[in-house]
């Protein structure tokens, strides 16, 4: 466990020059695109003295370096800095909307690994059968599918035709979540609150979303869960575990699953990072306040510290989910060592 | 009470594959006597491994049955439904193979994996008690029981192959089929292991089927033998008949090509040709494209089992 703590003490660190990377090439990439914050917040026709006025007030006059210079160290005092179009700190914008995509995200992952892994398992059990080629066909299929797509699609049919699920927001208009317990996680406020009308409105508001976003990287999971299943069915404690007269399920789901699981909870950390991806799509198709569409409006308006401080976010998630899984691997696989 | 524990008859394992069927077990008749070791010889590929597996019907997609018995006490096993076949294996008929490396689940104790196999069979065992019984059964085998706790990474192969037997043995099977057990043991391992087979042998009064392609072990435990090649029995008999007079062309030339320490050879001896194609196998006797005494009617006719002596040839300079 001291060798673990270790572990994860180097992997943090090591996080920190990756993120300098990042930032620099994001810092780098939202002044080279066209535009800036000062001429989509006043328009085309405003008079260059108030523009000028404008961009010293915001620090955009002086040297591209000294803005770099500066934004660093604002971000080694753990401050992201303000809004450059709204009265607004960075990491409250972020703090507003994150719980929001965590809480996609979180479910997004959960229907990916219900829907991916058993019948990926399942394919690799009844290899070449009928059921395996229709698994497959299935898996590319909707890995080939644009999220968004996807999304406009439940939403007709769900949303529109059979008019089950609500196909825009976290709630519905009789659910106020001004009244919710501070997390920001709707899930978990309507739980604390015991508010059980709420929690049934806040999932079902959620359905949609998730639905959308799981079934994407369902593909992905089906394919990685059927090769490794494959690869490890042949493997000789899985005939003699047969030979022992265990059933067969057991054998296969047990047995097998678990030891097909270890690279899919690796393929799961790396995975986050097009989760995150799907997420952006997901939230504008589904008007889900989180934090993707929140990168898309300030992209628009070129709001400069709001794109960097959410991509920070993005990356220092994708960061920990992957620390995170190592750690779950070293727990289920006893012949990892860090 | 039937004194023969195995009878199998006429028995034929087909793996039709893209290119044809492979006829990998062709019309084996083999008897194990209650309490005998039987020894299962013949080069790789000659089917003895997949008669091994046929006799728990554990055979690898897309291998299937295409005729013949498998008698355990005198019932047919490829009749028995799955629950049958389920009680049978581990419970029954125990076997161990050939890597013990990767023959236990990683991710698993070694307790656990006993606690597994005993609740398997036995209805309302818990799993103290279950691993109470583990440790006495490694007791038996020199193995301390607190290497229950461990997983079997941390144990080294003879230990490993160690384990395999006392989880095969903890249920009191009465055959026990050993596919190659020692191929990946070192010598000084290996002669341990068989040492403590021939124990094991006589504590848990068991009948072994010992499958390999080396003489050297086979001739020390083995009070019979079958002879295989490509997917037939050519030659079976007593062991000390067999290796005393071997009748087979086959069986001579595998006698032959072991080195003899003794005899001053410039030169191993060697069997001319390679196996043969067992999707097309050649006409008539399967040995004949690289037997010496080769004839006409040998190119034609399957040669039946003729009994020669005290034991059984397939092959026409008998008939």
């Amino acid at each position: 466990m001291k060798n673990l703590l270790r572990y994860v003490i180097t992997r943090t660190l090591l996080t920190i020059p990756m993120l300098f990377i990042l930032l620099t090439i994001v810092f780098v990439v939202v002044r080279i695109m066209p535009g800036d914050p000062v001429s989509s917040m006043l328009g085309g026709h405003a008079p260059q003295k108030v523009i000028d006025k404008k961009k010293e007030e915001l620090g955009l006059n002086r040297p591209l370096i000294v803005q770099y210079g500066s934004y660093l160290l604002q971000i080694c005092r753990l401050d992201l800095g303000d809004s450059m179009i709204f009265k607004q700190k960075v990491m409250d914008a972020i703090g507003d909307k994150l719980p929001a995509t965590i809480e996609l995200t979180f479910f997004g992952m959960l229907i990916t690994l219900v829907v991916g892994v058993p019948l990926g398992a399942y394919a690799a059990d009844k290899r070449r059968s009928a059921q395996d080629y229709g698994i497959r066909l299935y898996g590319i299929v909707i890995y080939c599918i644009p999220v968004y797509w996807l999304g406009l699609m439940l939403q007709m049919i769900f949303g529109i035709w059979l008019d089950i699920f609500p196909i825009a927001g976290r709630t519905g208009g009789h659910v106020f979540a001004s009244t919710f317990e501070q997390t920001g996680f709707y899930v978990l406020d309507t739980l604390l609150m015991r508010d059980f009308s709420a929690f049934g409105d806040v999932l079902v508001h959620l359905v949609l979303p998730s639905v959308t976003l799981g079934l994407t990287l369902s593909g992905i999971f089906i394919r990685l869960t059927r090769a490794n299943m494959l690869d490890v069915l042949k493997a000789d404690y899985i005939l003699a575990a047969e030979a022992r007269g265990i059933g067969h399920r057991r054998v296969v789901y047990k047995h097998g699953l678990l030891n097909a699981f270890v690279p899919i909870l690796t393929m799961m950390g790396l995975q986050v990072a097009l989760l995150m991806a799907g997420a952006l799509l997901t939230e504008t198709t589904f008007s889900w306040p989180g934090i993707g569409r929140l990168l898309l409006e300030r992209i628009y308006q070129r709001d400069y510290p709001t794109i960097q401080g959410v991509i920070v976010i993005f990356a220092i998630i994708v960061a920990l989910v992957s620390l995170v899984v190592d750690i779950i691997y070293a727990l289920i696989d006893p012949r990892v060592r860090y | 009470m039937h004194s023969n524990i195995l009878e199998i008859e006429d028995l034929h394992v087909h793996f039709p594959i893209h290119i044809g069927t492979v006829r990998a077990v062709e019309n084996v008749t083999m008897t194990i006597p209650q309490g005998d070791v039987m020894g299962l010889v013949g080069e790789s590929g000659c089917g003895k491994s997949t008669l091994g597996f046929s006799i728990l019907r554990l055979l690898r997609p897309p291998g299937e049955f295409a005729g013949g018995q498998i008698r355990y006490h005198g019932r047919d096993i490829l009749q028995m439904n799955t629950k049958e076949v389920l009680d049978l294996r581990g419970k029954r008929i125990a076997m161990i193979f050939q890597d013990p490396l990767t023959s236990l689940n990683p991710l698993f104790r070694v307790g656990d994996q006993f606690v597994e196999a005993i609740q398997t069979h036995e209805n309302g065992v818990s799993k103290k008690e279950a691993l109470q019984r583990a440790a006495a059964t490694l007791e038996r085998l020199g193995i301390a029981p607190d290497r229950l706790q461990e997983y079997p990474h941390q144990m080294s192969g003879g230990m490993r192959q160690r384990i395999m037997i006392g989880m095969a043995l903890v249920l009191n099977p009465d055959l026990l089929i050993a596919d190659e057990p020692t191929t990946s043991l070192d010598v000084i391992v290996e002669a341990q292991f068989l040492d403590l087979l021939n124990e094991l042998r006589k504590q848990f009064n068991l009948t072994i089927l010992l499958i390999s392609h080396n003489l050297g072990i086979v001739a020390q435990m083995a009070d019979r033998i079958t002879v295989m090649y490509g997917g037939r029995v050519v030659e079976s008999g007593g062991a000390a008949a067999v290796f005393a007079e071997p009748r087979h062309p086959y069986t001579q030339g595998l006698l032959a090509s072991i080195p003899n320490i003794k005899l001053d050879q410039p030169q191993l001896r060697t069997m001319p040709g390679a196996p043969p194609d067992l999707v097309h196998p050649p006409p008539g006797c399967v040995f004949h494209p690289r037997c010496a005494y080769v004839e006409g009617i040998c190119r034609e006719q399957i040669p039946p089992a003729f009994k020669v002596g005290d034991h059984l040839t397939a092959c026409w300079r008998y008939g």
